[in-house]
């Protein structure tokens, strides 16, 4: 009963949790208005989530977003040093290929995402066989380091979560 | 009290300004599209984020509300700078890279962008492909 009314739990409440920070403020009508969008949009959806894979381990999510988001003030620190400090012609960017082992769309695209959004690096490709990742580096003088660093820290930890 | 929030309120708003004009200036500076598609998507995160936060704490501690619209904004920001970056990084391959220029997969299939057996969605930009 329960989990046909939602399909999709975390769907549900996300937006449900999404509509009440909306509103900004709690209010009886907008609680049964984001109860309404949370089990209406999941049923209406759920075609398109075929095979989805299960959240395993939120603790470990939740570690991961505070994770990206400690390495996103130092990715700014990091990219504002080089914009500004680092001659033009000293700037090493480069491609780098990521050979990558997770094999779930969803998890692909949080890594690529969190490449994007960290040290320097933005996704922009992917191998047609979807298991490597094109990423092009700002500053690469060891492009075998980013690969190493993308791996251990972020790859691994979205394995444990989503695998 | 009072004073000291404000001060770190407005150190905030600083660095935030200091984080955005050094994106801003990334993109005056870099050389190639692809250096320049970095400054912005980092650079700027930040600028926004202490922004945001220091108006959560403003109004959290001068009127009293907690609000949350900025949580949202910081939601819907990280949903779409990366996809706005792979659009961009994409149409950059298309417009002024060739399959050359790139490593290769090491998995011996092409990138999905240069993949002729994958089909590309209409309006195509490849340059050189006939029209049907």
């Amino acid at each position: 009963m329960l989990r046909r009314l939602f399909p999709h739990p975390l769907l549900s409440i996300l937006l449900f949790a999404t509509w009440m920070l909306l509103v900004n403020g709690f209010k009886i009508g907008s609680l049964v208005m984001a109860l309404i969008l949370a089990i209406v949009i999941p049923k209406l959806t759920a075609p398109y989530w075929p095979n989805r894979p299960p959240l395993r381990n939120i603790p470990a999510f939740a570690g991961y977003v505070l994770l990206v988001m400690w390495d996103i003030v130092k990715a700014n620190i990091e990219v504002a040093r080089i914009v500004l400090f680092m001659r033009n012609e000293n700037i090493r960017s480069g491609w780098v290929a990521v050979p990558i082992d997770l094999k779930t769309p969803e998890a692909i695209t949080i890594l690529a995402g969190t490449i994007t959004m960290t040290p320097g690096t933005v996704t922009s490709d992917m191998s047609s066989c979807g298991r490597v990742l094109l990423i092009h580096a700002l500053h690469a003088p060891d492009p075998d380091s980013i690969v190493h660093d993308i791996k251990t820290r972020y790859e691994a930890r979205l394995k444990r979560i989503f695998e | 009290m009072d004073q000291i929030v404000e001060y770190f309120l407005a150190a905030l708003l600083v660095i935030g300004g200091v984080f955005a004009i050094v994106g801003s200036f990334g993109l005056l500076k870099l050389p190639t599209t692809m250096q320049r598609l970095h400054a912005p998507t980092k650079a700027t995160t930040i600028g926004v984020g202490s922004a945001l936060i220091s108006s959560m704490l403003y109004f959290w501690f001068f009127e009293g509300t907690l609000s949350w619209h900025e949580l949202m904004i910081t939601l819907f920001l990280f949903l779409t700078a990366p996809i706005t970056a792979n659009f961009i990084a994409k149409a950059q391959l298309h417009l002024a890279v060739k399959p050359e220029d790139l490593p290769p997969s090491g998995v011996g299939t092409a990138w999905a962008t240069f993949d002729p057996e994958v089909e590309s969605v209409s309006p195509t930009l490849i340059r050189d492909r006939a029209p049907d």
